[in-house]
C-alpha cells in the first residue's frame, strides 16, 4: 500500500481532530445550557430542570429532540434564501473560533501562529449571520434587532480587540499556545507591575466586552425580549432556532475559553505537566469559571438601553482599553530596556 | 397633550424613514392586552397610538344585573391584581348610598386586607417592571421570582382568610364576610416582618446598581402640572410631587386611626415612582401592624341575616365612594332605585386614568424606555377595559 503524501496525512489528521473537537464542543454547549439553567435557578431560589433524568441531566437532550421535531416555519414574506442561510452563516464562525484554541499543550485542531488574530477575526464574522437573519425574516422586530446588532458589535469589537491584545504585548506572540505557556508561572490576571493592577483591570475589561460581544444581559439589546420579542430570531423555529442557539452558546463558551487562556493561565495548574488530561481539565474548569462569572452578571443586572450601551463603549471602554494597552506596552518597553 | 407632541403625532405614519411597529396586544412586556402603535425613527419613538378595549367585559352593565351580594366577587375582576380594593370601592359606594354603618372590627379588617393587597400588588409590580427592563433571561427574572415568592405569602394569607387566592369576594355591603381565623394574626405578622426584611435586599440589588439607575433616572418624567392635568392618582402623582392620597385626604374605613406617612417624590421619573412604591410597601406594613394591634372586638358585619340574595336592598339614592388602591384612586358611582340591584353603576379605574399619560411622555424616548415607562405606570388592563 503506497504511503499517502504528507499533505494528505496532515489533512486527514486535521479532519479527524476537527471532527472530534466539533462534536465535543456541541456536546459541551448543550450541557452548558443545563449548567446555566441550574446556576440561574439557584440564584433565583428555584430548582431548575429536574424531571428529565436524574437531577434533570437529560434535559438538554430532551430539548434538542424537541427542537428537531418542531415544525420549521418560514414566513411567507421572508427572503427565503437569506433566511435559510442565516443560521448556518451564524453558526460556522461560532464553531470556527475553537479551531485555534489549544486545549492542552499540543492538543488542538490547528495551533496557528496568528491564532488570536484568527479568533478575533472569525468571531467578528458572526454579525453577518445575525444581520442576515434579522433582514431575511422580514419582521420589524428582527430588523430593529439586526440594526442594533451591527451597532453593538462594531462598537464592542474595538475594545475587545484592544483588551485581547494586552497578553499579546506581554508575550510578544500571536500564537495562543505561546500565550498560554507564558503564564505557567503566573496568570496575567495577577500581573501588577509597579503596583499598577493592569492584569485585573484588563480581565475586568475583557469580561465587560465579552458580555457585549456575547450578547448577554445587561448588553443583550439584540434579543431584548421585552421590547423586540426575541430580536433577530423571532421568526425562527425548529432546527434553525436550535442552530442559532447553538451558535450563541458556542460563542459564549469560546470567549470563556479565550478569557481563561488569555488571563487565567489556560492549562497551568497542579499536575498539569504530567498529562494533557490534567491540563485540559484545568483549562475547562477555568473556562467554566469565566462562564459562570458572565452568567452571574447576566442573572443579576437589568438590560441597558442601546444609546447607553454605545456611550459605555465609546466613552468608557474604548479609551480605557486603549490606556490599558498603552500602559502595558510602556511597562514592557521599560522592562526590556532595563534588562537590556 | 402638549402642542409640540401633538404636532409630531399629526405628521402621521406615512413618512418614508418611519417604521410603524405594534407593541401589543400580544407582547412579552405588555401588562395585559394593551396595544401601542409606535412610530419609530430609528430607535426613537415619534408617535404613539394607544388602543385599549381588548379586555372589555361589560362590567358596568353586569353591575346592573347582579345583586349587591353577588357583584363584589365580580368587582374583584376589574383590578384583578388588587381585588380587595376594587371590591371595597363597590361596597363602600353601596354603603354610602344606603347610609349603612360598618362595625369597627370590619373596618379594621378592611384596612388590613387592603394594605396586604397593596403589598402583594406592589410585589407583582416590582417584579414585572424589572422583568420589562431586565429581560426574562436576565437579572429582571431574578427580581421577578423573588417578588413572586413574597407575593405568594400574602396570597397564602388571603387563602387562609377567604379560601381564594386572587379574586376574593371578601367584602360585603355592611362589613366583611369572614372574621380572621385562629392564628391568622400571628402568621400575618410573621409574613410582613419577612417581607420587610426582603425589601432591604431588593433595594440593595436595584439601587446600588448603576444599570438600574441608568434605566430609570430621568426616564419618563411626568411634570407636576401634567400629572394634575391628566388626572393621575396613586404612586404616579405622588412621584410627581403632589401629596394626593385618599387615605389621608378623605379617610375611610378608619384610616384616620393609623399613623402612616404619604411618600412624595418630586423628580417625576421612573425612579421617583419606584421610590414612592418602595416606601409605600413599608407604610402598608406599618398600617397592618397597627391594625392588628388595635383590632377591636365585635361583629364583622352589620348586615342582618337574609334568606336569599334578593333581600339585601339599598335605599334609593345615589353616591360615589373612592378608595386608595395600589394604582391610585378606585372609585365607584352607584344609583340605587331601592331594589336589590343598582340602577346604574360606573367605575373610575385608576389604571385607566393613569394610562392616559402615556402619549405625553413616550414621544421622544427610545423603544427600550417605552417598556420601562409602561411598567412604571403599572396598568392593569382588567381595570382599564372593565
Amino acid at each position: 500500500m503506497p504511503a499517502l503524501p504528507p499533505l494528505a496525512t496532515e489533512a486527514i489528521h486535521a479532519f479527524i481532530v476537527g471532527f472530534i473537537v466539533l462534536n465535543v464542543i456541541i456536546g459541551m454547549v448543550t450541557y452548558v445550557t443545563l449548567l446555566e439553567r441550574k446556576f440561574a435557578a439557584r440564584m433565583q431560589s428555584r430548582i431548575g430542570p429536574y424531571r428529565v433524568g436524574p437531577h434533570g441531566l437529560l434535559q438538554p437532550i430532551a430539548d434538542a429532540l424537541k427542537l428537531m421535531m418542531k415544525e420549521d416555519v418560514v414566513p411567507r414574506q421572508a427572503d427565503r434564501r437569506v433566511y435559510n442561510l442565516a443560521p448556518i452563516v451564524f453558526l460556522v464562525p461560532c464553531m470556527l473560533i475553537f479551531a485555534t484554541l489549544p486545549f492542552a499543550p499540543g492538543l488542538g485542531v490547528a495551533d496557528l501562529n496568528i491564532g488570536i488574530l484568527f479568533f478575533l477575526a472569525v468571531s467578528a464574522m458572526e454579525i453577518v449571520g445575525l444581520f442576515m437573519g434579522g433582514w431575511g425574516s422580514n419582521n420589524k422586530y428582527a430588523l430593529i434587532s439586526a440594526m442594533r446588532a451591527v451597532n453593538q458589535i462594531i462598537s464592542y469589537d474595538l475594545p475587545f480587540i484592544f483588551v485581547a491584545l494586552i497578553p499579546v504585548v506581554l508575550t510578544g506572540s500571536l500564537r495562543l499556545s505561546d500565550i498560554a505557556a507564558a503564564q505557567a508561572g503566573m496568570p496575567f490576571v495577577l500581573w501588577a507591575p509597579y503596583w499598577l493592577p493592569l492584569g485585573p483591570l484588563a480581565f475586568l475589561a475583557y469580561i465587560v466586552t465579552t458580555l457585549a460581544a456575547e450578547n448577554r444581559v445587561p448588553f443583550d439589546i439584540l434579543e431584548a425580549e421585552s421590547e423586540l420579542i426575541a430580536g433577530f430570531r423571532v421568526e425562527y423555529s425548529g432546527m434553525k432556532f436550535a442552530l442559532i442557539q447553538l451558535g450563541e452558546y458556542a460563542h459564549v463558551i469560546g470567549t470563556s475559553f479565550l478569557g481563561a487562556l488569555l488571563f487565567l493561565g489556560a492549562w497551568s495548574g497542579p499536575w498539569s505537566d504530567t498529562s494533557a488530561g490534567w491540563g485540559a481539565t484545568w483549562f475547562l474548569l477555568k473556562a467554566m469559571f469565566v462562564f459562570l462569572l458572565v452568567t452571574w452578571i447576566r442573572w443579576s443586572f437589568v438590560r441597558i438601553r442601546v444609546d447607553q450601551i454605545l456611550a459605555i463603549s465609546w466613552k468608557l471602554l474604548l479609551p480605557a482599553s486603549l490606556v490599558l494597552l498603552m500602559a502595558t506596552g510602556l511597562v514592557v518597553a521599560l522592562r526590556s530596556t532595563g534588562n537590556g | 397633550m402638549d402642542p409640540e407632541a401633538r404636532k409630531v403625532v399629526e405628521l402621521g405614519y406615512g413618512g418614508s424613514e418611519r417604521l410603524t411597529m405594534n407593541m401589543g396586544p400580544q407582547h412579552p412586556s405588555a401588562h395585559g392586552v394593551f396595544r401601542a402603535i409606535l412610530s419609530l425613527e430609528g430607535e426613537t419613538v415619534v408617535g404613539v397610538d394607544a388602543v385599549i378595549g381588548y379586555l372589555h367585559r361589560c362590567h358596568e352593565k353586569l353591575g346592573e344585573t347582579l345583586t349587591y351580594t353577588q357583584y363584589p366577587s365580580i368587582a374583584s375582576k376589574t383590578d384583578y391584581v388588587a381585588a380587595m380594593c376594587s371590591e371595597l370601592a363597590y361596597v363602600r359606594a353601596a354603603e354610602a348610598v344606603g347610609k349603612i354603618e360598618v362595625p369597627k372590627r370590619a373596618q379594621y379588617l378592611r384596612v388590613i386586607v387592603s394594605e396586604l393587597q397593596r403589598v402583594a400588588s406592589h410585589c407583582l409590580w416590582l417584579g414585572t417592571w424589572c422583568l420589562d427592563m431586565g429581560g426574562a433571561l436576565g437579572g429582571g427574572a431574578t427580581v421577578f421570582l423573588y417578588c413572586i415568592r413574597e407575593r405568594e405569602w400574602v396570597l397564602d394569607l388571603f387563602e387562609a382568610l377567604v379560601g381564594a387566592r386572587l379574586l376574593y369576594g371578601f367584602h360585603q355591603v355592611g362589613g366583611v364576610r369572614y372574621d380572621i381565623p385562629a392564628g391568622w394574626a400571628q402568621k400575618c405578622r410573621e409574613t410582613i416582618a419577612l417581607i420587610e426584611r426582603r425589601l432591604i435586599e431588593y433595594e440593595d440589588m436595584l439601587e446600588r446598581n448603576a444599570f438600574f439607575q441608568a434605566r430609570t433616572q430621568g426616564v419618563g418624567t411626568i411634570s407636576r402640572e401634567l400629572a394634575q392635568t391628566v388626572g393621575l392618582s396613586g404612586p404616579l402623582i405622588r412621584g410627581s410631587g403632589v401629596s394626593y392620597d385618599i387615605r389621608r385626604l378623605e379617610p375611610y374605613s378608619s384610616y384616620e386611626d393609623f399613623d402612616f406617612k404619604v411618600p412624595v417624590e418630586t423628580a417625576g421619573d421612573c425612579y421617583a415612582r419606584y421610590r414612592v412604591r418602595m416606601v409605600e410597601f413599608r407604610e402598608s406594613i406599618k398600617i397592618v401592624r397597627q391594625a392588628l394591634d388595635g383590632l377591636p372586638e365585635g361583629p364583622v358585619s352589620s348586615r342582618p341575616g337574609v334568606k336569599s340574595v334578593g333581600q339585601v336592598r339599598v335605599a334609593k339614592g345615589e353616591g360615589y365612594a373612592r378608595v386608595e388602591g395600589p394604582r391610585g384612586e378606585v372609585g365607584c358611582y352607584l344609583i340605587s332605585d331601592g331594589s336589590a340591584k343598582p340602577y346604574r353603576m360606573k367605575w373610575r379605574g385608576a389604571s385607566f386614568s393613569n394610562l392616559s399619560v402615556l402619549p405625553h411622555i413616550l414621544i421622544g424616548t427610545k423603544v427600550a424606555d417605552v417598556v420601562a415607562i409602561m411598567g412604571s405606570v403599572d396598568p392593569v388592563f382588567g381595570e382599564v377595559d372593565r
